[in-house]
């Protein structure tokens, strides 16, 4: 067993040394580096300790959604299929974006990043395009989803995935936050939202989401540390309905090796948190104390 | 002035110095809902501080020319306090307001951290010349005094920012920090009015 796992960590390093860094720059707000091996180019926002990738794409099939959470995110339209308008929080490489640009290519799809330079290198690395339907608004989430409230914008399904190289920005994850982003749902609305489980913030996070939006769906698959809260807001539907419509979407996904016909098993409903803790708002957030994961 | 007012006048400093870099920090949680975390959030807010302080060392020196005196010193640290009331209380009416009215979030920001820390840290700002004022006793002292003062409130201006983002946001909400705040700086004014009137 030992000498198994021996093999895999020489193995994994190896498999980090062949990556080359094809691009690299300090943007206003992290450093960004794209790398690229043999079979796959990744968007790392490197911080020291621990970079991770935001987003893969697979060369030799560029349709392919690489990462395990990016496909959870789909999870979303088991409870509103035909989403016509969509807010996405936090562009990455582009890829939830750019996979739901396909399949609904009549919905309107809103992105908003921080980040100018994300925008330039999804472009140029990762096949992400703008259109009359797609477009990036380069601006803090919280400060977009205000006004959007303010114009009475309303979305059929919102997004959330803001993720520096650390964790969530600790202004998008209050009370007060998921609020004004329910304000923005239109009636058939659905929030996904990609956390972390394995973050000391797992029992904060889950009690502020249920605060707002009461009961969700606590979507885990066993491959990944993610968490993705999948809700309307009001009843939820159970899981032969979510069933019949993965498994009418299952064909539509093949081509993006996104397996949503596996999904519903795991959307549980089961409080695995310690819902005894306080929820975050703006007036309490200690994100940056409480990441650390 | 007599001996005993320094260390006195010195902890004063290392109050309003510790105070001034927590508000400030604060500034940016506060601000963050309405105009978000970007950088230009940090720079209108130390862009606001550095100009209110400006504006209160001015006016501050100016004040000490005339009968300087504990009395007055601990006004200026009533003062503050009471203004930062206002912040706490009206905080989110204010920013609701300019949200509206300015779309740019670099000038929102910029607008609503003056409004919010305008005068608390401009009152605060005027604590420094008036220390000085209190303390100098002859020319040839002078640049020692100054030193050790900046030394002395600057230190708390250092465990101020650490106290607030290492551990006081951990443990409390925003505003029950900003009261805290309030109400030491009531306390400090207080004490130098006291000593002030036992020393008189």
């Amino acid at each position: 067993m030992r000498i198994l796992l021996l093999i895999l960590i020489i193995a994994a390093c190896s498999c980090v040394r062949a990556e080359t860094v094809i691009h690299k720059e300090k943007s206003l707000y992290r450093n960004i580096e794209v790398k690229e091996s043999s079979y796959r180019r990744c968007l790392v926002f490197a911080v020291k300790r621990g970079a991770r990738n935001q987003t893969c794409i697979n060369l030799a099939d560029p349709d392919r959604v690489v990462f395990p959470y990016a496909r959870m995110t789909f999870a979303g339209l088991l409870l509103n299929p035909e989403p016509a308008s969509v807010l996405i929080i936090g562009l990455g490489g582009g890829t939830i974006p750019t996979v739901l640009s396909r399949l609904y290519p009549e919905a309107t799809i809103h992105i908003v990043e921080i980040d100018a330079a994300v925008v330039r290198v999804a472009k140029k690395y990762f096949n992400f395009t703008e259109s009359d339907k797609v477009t990036v608004f380069i601006q803090d989430a919280r400060v977009y989803i205000r006004r959007a409230g303010l114009k009475k914008l309303a979305y059929d399904l919102i997004i959330l995935d803001a993720f520096t190289g650390d964790y969530i920005p600790a202004h998008l994850m209050t009370v007060e936050f998921l609020q004004e982003t329910r304000s923005i749902m239109s009636e058939r609305g659905v929030l996904v939202a990609n956390t972390f489980s394995t973050s000391r913030l797992y029992d904060h996070e889950s009690v502020t989401y249920q605060r707002v939006f009461g009961p969700f769906f606590n979507f885990k698959m066993p491959i990944t540390g993610n968490r993705v809260v999948v809700t309307n807001g009001h009843e939820l539907p159970g899981r032969k309905v979510l069933q019949d419509r993965a498994n009418k979407l299952a064909d539509r996904f093949v081509k993006y090796a996104v397996n949503i016909d596996d999904f519903p098993r795991y959307m549980k409903h089961d409080k695995d948190w310690n819902e005894k803790v306080r929820p975050l708002t703006d007036q309490f957030a200690p994100v940056n104390l409480l990441r650390g994961n | 002035m007599t001996r005993p007012v320094n260390p006195l006048v010195y902890s004063l400093a290392f109050v309003s110095g510790f105070i001034i870099m927590a508000i400030e920090l604060l500034g940016g949680r506060i601000l963050a809902p309405y105009f978000g975390n970007s950088i230009y959030v940090w720079g209108s807010i130390i862009s606001v501080f550095m100009i209110s302080l400006a504006v209160g060392y001015l006016f501050g020196g100016k004040l000490s020319v005339r009968d300087p005196g504990l009395m007055r010193y601990g006004c200026f640290f009533l003062l503050a306090a009471i203004t930062l009331v206002p912040t706490m209380i009206y905080g989110n009416m204010v920013m609701d307001a300019v949200f509206l009215h300015i779309e740019d979030p670099r000038y929102g920001s910029l607008v609503a951290s003056s409004l919010l820390f305008f005068l608390p840290v401009a009152i605060l700002g005027m604590i420094a010349p008036y220390s000085v004022r209190l303390l100098v006793e002859n020319t040839r002292h002078s640049g020692q005094v100054a030193g050790r003062l900046y030394f002395v409130s600057t230190l708390g201006s250092a465990l101020g920012t650490l106290m607030t983002s290492f551990y006081l946001v951990l443990w409390f909400e925003v505003n029950q920090i900003l009261f805290t705040m309030a109400l030491v700086l009531s306390i400090a004014g207080l004490s130098s009015m006291l000593y002030g009137k036992l020393t008189d």
